[in-house]
């Protein structure tokens, strides 16, 4: 299989949902709460590192008060553009503001399998499973961990997870499920193996990181903890904010992207006070409660718009911004996924965010399906295809073909429609079929999707790992569960 | 195989109009008889092309330059062939046109182009054509397939027209009549006792060799 990855690049349509003045009084909004309200952080470790730096620090509440000028002096220290590396350099992702990159959905604690559609608690081999496909796949740029490996031993499942990917998939590999500092540590070693030692893995990070807030306005403690052993390591640590609208947030969308804008700043600041200089990004998945059952929606226009405003923060602050788009709240893969994926990752995407998750879950993250992934992937073909708007030159305005076609004729058989008819997007998914041919067969995307998805699972073993570094990371894995 | 039959099937491959003359024109210079171009670069070529649309590495542009290659390499071929009395083996005659009151033509000319690589006698009337009409070149063709192209929902009315006509002519039972166009169902088609329908020019081509008993399509 060829080893291309399609990301949207230099878009040329671009939405704008904030203007200068209202980021600025959300900037502002969001230093009075850090200053004023602070934030939790319940770790002796973290809070005497922002003591240390000018935070007000309350260890009986661990909540840290920090002052808008050393919030605004410490991002400043944060690097705005940085190379997510894959195991090898055709898989590198330069986050540069100009591409917008999608990965896996994770982290989900379901499958639909791919051959019996039975629905079961996801394991190892699922990840490595998943990870194929996604390896396969040109529309997916870097994996997220897609599911829990709960087959796993629960202090070295996130070790595991990566195992699983490293060991079929050489695209970067961005983890949101090690949440501990001692787990962190052997991934860093896992990480380090495969870029060749930890100076090499400060060069080229085969490993970022991302790491949940809790809201509103706390961090967990495991999770700064494992985020300060990655910064140390130079792997791109990003905090995701999952701030939801009227239970978690504010009801109202300004208001909750003030509480998340705390939390995400005040844990990048923390990285940088530690060590700076050191890649972070901004990471957010911001929603909606639903109203009726209290729960974490996953889709609908709250979701479209945080993700267009929370790219012009990220933008505001000069650090990349993994932003969750895709990720419905439909319970399989059909007319509400269609919408809420395709929304989600326009206004994201239009917006320039650096990456995108991710594709693939259903049900808010939970349940993954292949069929979902196929699809996901298609949609983000199309607007790779759209976001790069239309292109005006001698050639496309096609002023000699309009001259030599004339009134009445067609444009079929003429040469520039052969050269050029194969920029036209061309579906994989969608149908298009004489509506005789539907008829005949009542097949559609679906079924399309989950016979790619299966030929995939049985014709590509994915990339493999040298047998040395195979037995390596599991020799590194081995260690993590018998001290513990 | 010779260098320049290679070339032909190259040509027709690409579609290209002006080079395949010229090199058919070599060919027959060279010595080759008309009935090897024929079978052993043209029909092959054309199956070629048919079978990369088939599996999606062609697009309808590349199988419309190559069957427009393909008739004009026969505009040369076949008075030859004729002088030497080799009869061209026809899967049957057909006569098209969009009906009276209606101009469109791309559909029905892409059809016309489409039977005519697949074996077919076609004689093009052309648009806004008359229900007399067409009875009057069935009779003079011989035609076994008439086809009947219209873009609108009052257009089509005038299929029936002309299948009645036929009827009134006597000469509805010697031709299969293939309705098609935007508005036309597999429904209408029924209803107005046509014999075939078909949504696309690929589907007509398979219809009407069903229709004639003719096998596979190339």
């Amino acid at each position: 299989m060829r080893h291309t990855i399609l990301s949207v690049v230099d878009p040329k349509i671009r939405v704008s949902v904030l203007d200068e003045d209202e980021i600025r009084r959300i900037h502002t909004a969001t230093l009075d709460v850090l200053e004023t309200v602070g934030v939790r952080f319940p770790s002796e470790k973290a809070l005497s590192i922002l003591e240390a730096h000018g935070a007000r620090v309350d260890y009986q509440s661990m909540i840290a008060k920090i002052p808008g000028a050393v919030v605004e002096e410490y991002l400043l220290k944060a690097p705005s553009m940085y190379t997510l590396c894959g195991l090898e350099p055709e898989f590198d992702l330069p986050l540069d503001g100009k591409h917008s990159y999608l990965g896996t959905d994770g982290c989900g604690v379901e499958i639909i399998d791919a051959f019996t559609q039975e629905k079961r608690l996801s394991t190892k081999s699922d990840v490595s499973d998943v990870g194929r496909v996604a390896d396969a796949l040109p529309e997916i740029a870097f994996h997220w961990v897609p599911l829990s490996a709960q087959d796993c031993p629960v202090e070295s499942r996130g070790l595991h997870e990566l195992d699983a990917i490293w060991n079929v998939s050489g695209k970067h590999l961005q983890t949101e499920s090690i949440v501990s500092e001692r787990e962190m540590r052997f991934a860093v070693e896992m990480a380090a193996l495969l870029a060749g030692g930890r100076e090499a893995l400060r060069r080229r990070p085969v490993l970022s990181i991302m790491e949940c807030t809790i809201s509103p306005l706390c961090h967990d403690a495991g999770s700064l903890e494992a985020g300060l052993v990655a910064a140390e390591s130079g792997l791109p640590v990003g905090f995701m904010t999952m701030a939801s609208c009227a239970s978690t947030g504010p009801a109202t969308l300004a208001g909750n992207l003030v509480v998340g804008n705390a939390e995400v700043l005040s844990a990048l600041v923390l990285m940088q006070m530690a060590y700076p200089g050191c890649p972070v990004y901004y990471a957010a998945a911001q929603t909606a409660t639903d109203l009726r059952t209290g729960a974490y929606t996953g889709g609908g226009p709250a979701d479209y718009l945080f993700g267009a405003a929370t790219n012009l923060l990220a933008d505001f602050y000069h650090v990349p911004l993994s932003m969750g788009a895709f990720a419905t709240g439909a319970k399989q893969p059909d007319w509400q996924a269609g919408v809420d994926n395709s929304l989600s990752a326009f206004m994201a995407a239009s917006t320039g965010a650096d990456m995108l998750l991710g594709a693939g879950l259903l049900h808010g993250s939970r349940i993954f399906s292949y069929e979902e992934l196929l699809m996901d992937s298609e949609i983000w073909n199309m607007l790779c295809a759209t976001l790069c708007g239309i292109v005006v030159d001698d050639q496309t305005l096609a002023l000699e073909a309009i001259r030599q076609v004339g009134p009445g004729g067609h444009y079929l058989s003429h040469r520039h429609t052969l050269k050029h008819m194969r920029e036209l997007w061309q579906p994989t998914l969608m149908d298009r079929r004489p509506y005789s041919v539907w008829e005949e067969r009542r097949d559609g995307a679906r079924e399309w999707a989950r016979e790619k998805a299966q030929r995939i699972l049985r014709e590509h073993p994915g990339r493999r790992l040298e047998d040395g570094l195979r037995s390596e990371l599991a020799r590194i894995i081995a260690l993590a569960e018998q001290r513990s | 195989m010779d260098e320049i039959l290679q070339k032909i099937m190259n040509s027709l491959d690409e579609g290209e109009e002006e080079q395949i003359s010229l090199l058919v024109q070599q060919a027959l210079d060279n010595g080759f008889e008309p009935m090897t171009i024929l079978e052993d670069a043209l029909v092959p070529a054309m199956a070629q092309v048919g079978e990369k649309f088939a599996c999606g590495e062609y697009f309808l542009p590349n199988l419309i330059v190559s069957a427009e290659a393909m008739k004009r390499a026969m505009t040369i071929l076949e008075p030859l062939m004729r002088q030497r009395q080799q009869i061209l083996k026809r899967t049957g005659v057909a006569v098209i046109g969009t009906v009276q009151g209606d101009i469109h033509e791309i559909g029905k000319t892409l059809v016309g182009t489409m039977l005519s690589v697949n074996g077919f006698e076609v004689h093009d009337l052309g648009v806004d054509v008359a229900p007399e009409k067409f009875v009057l070149a069935v009779t003079e063709t011989g035609a076994d397939l008439l086809g009947l192209s219209a873009l609108l929902t009052t257009t089509m009315m005038v299929q029936r027209d002309v299948i009645q006509k036929l009827q009134e002519a006597g000469i509805r039972k010697q031709v299969k009549v293939m309705v098609g166009g935007a508005p036309v169902t597999r429904a209408w088609a029924d209803e107005i006792g046509a014999d075939g329908y078909a949504e696309d020019a690929i589907g007509a081509v398979e219809v009407a060799r069903r229709l004639l008993g003719a096998g596979e399509i190339i």
